[in-house]
């Protein structure tokens, strides 16, 4: 017969592996809680998406409210087109930056860069964008797709800029040491051997900054504007993919509802190549265990 | 003078042009302060401090107070981390904790993917899945068994407040996981493995070893998923109904400061009008950044010496 204190041990670590279990289930109904939207959003794309998709959206410029058919294709070449811009500028100054702040950045400036890198990576989009409407609309009087990419590459610097860093601190001293032993210039050794060795993972910064800023559509609602027709000029307004979903989502038409999926699709599809193909690289070389 | 022939003449060279680069990024947040100080002070000379506690919002008279973007933000935020804290802890806790290595690293994907996913697409999920779940089942068993908090109460629109919070929470819980993880890892093994040692549960080991050590990370981590619940726009505004009214019921529509800049920036016919969104932009630039430095030191001061991560 157990005497009383010792059913009062058992009952307490009875209690207190309840509790372990209870705990245990509640995090994994968490986990499960946070699948599920993630589960539904792709499933609703796909089905949703797939059956909207068809060569003419692929192809074609909208069509009047009413009139079926009709597609995406001037939306589609204007992400590309703001994109384009946004990398030319984002990607070169996000990565000096970077290699500032690695080579040369271990003072005073160096932490201020550092730490106004942190704060423009937590600048709100809609912010950028009334920053770009400022300074790049107002200035050429209309919407453009400069302005457009001039928003998304502020966005980007910031993440290339932190991810460059890390890379090349990721690179070993001795690599340097051994290239200033040879003779090579200070400068030479930055971009041939240290920039060189780290190169998958600069180019993985990239690639991420790439993906945050490709769906995008708050700084482009006043900056790109959107458009109805095709456009090539950098100085005229110009369609998004993601501007474009968020009109037709919000409209009251079925087609446009349908057309919101099928662009969302085409949206995510190049989001997650970028991300997956991200992580691949991650996986590998010298980027192991700093994901 | 150093002339070209002279290898210091490119090191020096190369420098500038780097040192240029990094001034970009200085210059660039000097851009934003000041163009967003420069464009407010027609609105700030005419409504000084009464602008952020105003109840009118009428650009026709030219009166404008912002009161119900603030409490549209404020609120919408709150209720996104009422949902998102205990969700975005439980996944962290599970991924870092409790769950066999395979799993780990399918599972941090998955979160990962959850935030690679654009605002524009949530929305566009939310109008048309989300939105109506909530108006048909959520909100009536809402207002059935708690309507007598009185924060459930009117017609069930589906579209409102409670729709906002819940589409923002689920972008925000991949936020406070990855970085609660992070803090998590940071915690030294022997703390661990020194509570097992005294006969712990494996929830008494993470409760006492490992969240208790990294409490200040994880607070860091929920006001960083409060920085981006603030300045998140596209979601909510195509979801939370975009009317500038406040009211106790979760079921009502609202409106956020970030939502009234995307919708009337670009049909803001008068100088004062425009003046008044971009205040609105400024004191939203400015909470956003105090919350995510404040977030910034909470979480360095858990994962110091470990070596420096960017994170998205």
């Amino acid at each position: 017969m157990p005497n009383s204190s010792e059913s009062a041990a058992i009952r307490v670590s009875l209690w207190r592996r309840g509790m372990n279990h209870l705990v245990t289930m509640a995090a994994a109904a968490a986990v499960l809680l946070v699948l599920l939207p993630l589960g539904a959003i792709f499933a609703y794309l796909v089905y949703k998406g797939v059956g909207a998709l068809n060569w003419s959206f692929l192809t074609q410029t909208p069509k009047p409210v009413g009139e079926p058919g009709g597609g995406m294709a001037n939306a589609i070449a204007g992400s590309a087109l703001i994109l384009l811009i946004a990398s030319a500028m984002g990607v070169p100054i996000g990565i000096g930056a970077g290699v500032y702040l690695a080579e040369y950045g271990r003072n005073r400036m160096g932490d201020l860069i550092r730490f106004t890198a942190d704060v423009l990576n937590g600048v709100p989009s809609i912010v950028v964008g009334i920053v770009a409407y400022g300074v790049v609309v107002l200035a050429q009087g209309h919407f453009s797709a400069l302005a457009g990419g001039f928003a998304l590459g502020m966005m980007m610097i910031p993440t290339i800029t932190r991810a460059t860093e890390e890379m090349l601190l990721l690179v070993p001293q001795a690599i340097r040491e051994a290239a200033y032993g040879l003779g090579i210039a200070r400068w030479r050794t930055t971009l041939s051997i240290t920039l060189r060795t780290a190169t998958s993972g600069v180019i993985t910064g990239v690639m991420l900054a790439f993906a945050r800023v490709a769906g995008e559509t708050a700084p482009l609602l006043f900056t790109a504007f959107g458009n109805q027709y095709w456009n090539w000029k950098i100085n005229q307004p110009t369609a998004a993919l993601s501007l474009q979903i968020f009109t037709y989502a919000i409209s009251p038409f079925d087609e446009w509802h349908r057309q919101a999926w099928a662009g969302a699709l085409i949206l995510i599809l190049l989001i997650v190549i970028a991300v997956s193909a991200l992580r691949i690289a991650a996986s590998r070389g010298m980027l192991k265990g700093t994901s | 003078m150093l002339k070209a022939k002279d290898p210091r003449f490119w090191d020096g060279l190369f420098h500038l042009a780097m040192l240029a680069c990094a001034l970009c990024v200085l210059a660039l947040v000097g851009i934003i302060v000041f163009e967003l100080t420069k464009r407010s002070q027609l609105s700030w000379k005419a409504f000084g401090w009464k602008f952020f506690f105003g109840n009118d919002w009428d650009p026709v008279n030219e009166q404008f107070g912002a009161w119900p973007f603030v409490y549209g933000t404020i609120v919408s935020s709150l209720l996104a981390l009422f949902l998102a804290v205990p969700l975005g802890l439980g996944v962290a806790m599970f991924i870092t904790e409790m769950c066999p290595r395979r799993l780990k690293e399918i599972l941090a994907f998955a979160t990962e993917l959850l935030a690679a996913i654009p605002s524009v697409i949530y929305g566009l999920w939310a109008i048309f899945v989300l939105v109506p779940l909530v108006r048909v089942y959520l909100e009536p068993w809402l207002a059935r068994y708690f309507g007598w908090t009185r924060l459930f109460e009117g017609p069930p629109y589906g579209i409102g407040m409670l729709a906002a919070g819940m589409i923002l929470a689920i972008m925000v819980v991949p936020i406070i996981s990855s970085i609660t993880r992070e803090v998590m890892t940071a915690v030294p093994q022997q703390q661990r493995e020194a509570v097992l040692a005294l006969g712990a549960t494996r929830w008494e080991m993470i409760r006492i070893g490992v969240l208790r050590n990294a409490r200040a990370g994880i607070f860091g981590a929920v006001i960083l998923g409060l920085g981006r619940a603030l300045g998140e726009t596209m979601a909510v505004t195509m979801v939370i109904g975009n009317r500038p009214e406040i009211s106790r019921s979760l079921f009502s529509p609202g409106y956020t400061m970030a939502s009234v800049i995307a919708n009337e920036f670009s049909e803001a016919a008068t100088d004062t009008y425009l003046s008044a969104l971009v205040e609105i932009g400024l004191a939203l630039f400015l909470v956003t950044i105090i919350v995510n430095i404040l977030a910034q030191i909470l979480v360095w001061s858990v994962t110091r010496g470990m070596p420096a991560r960017g994170h998205a």
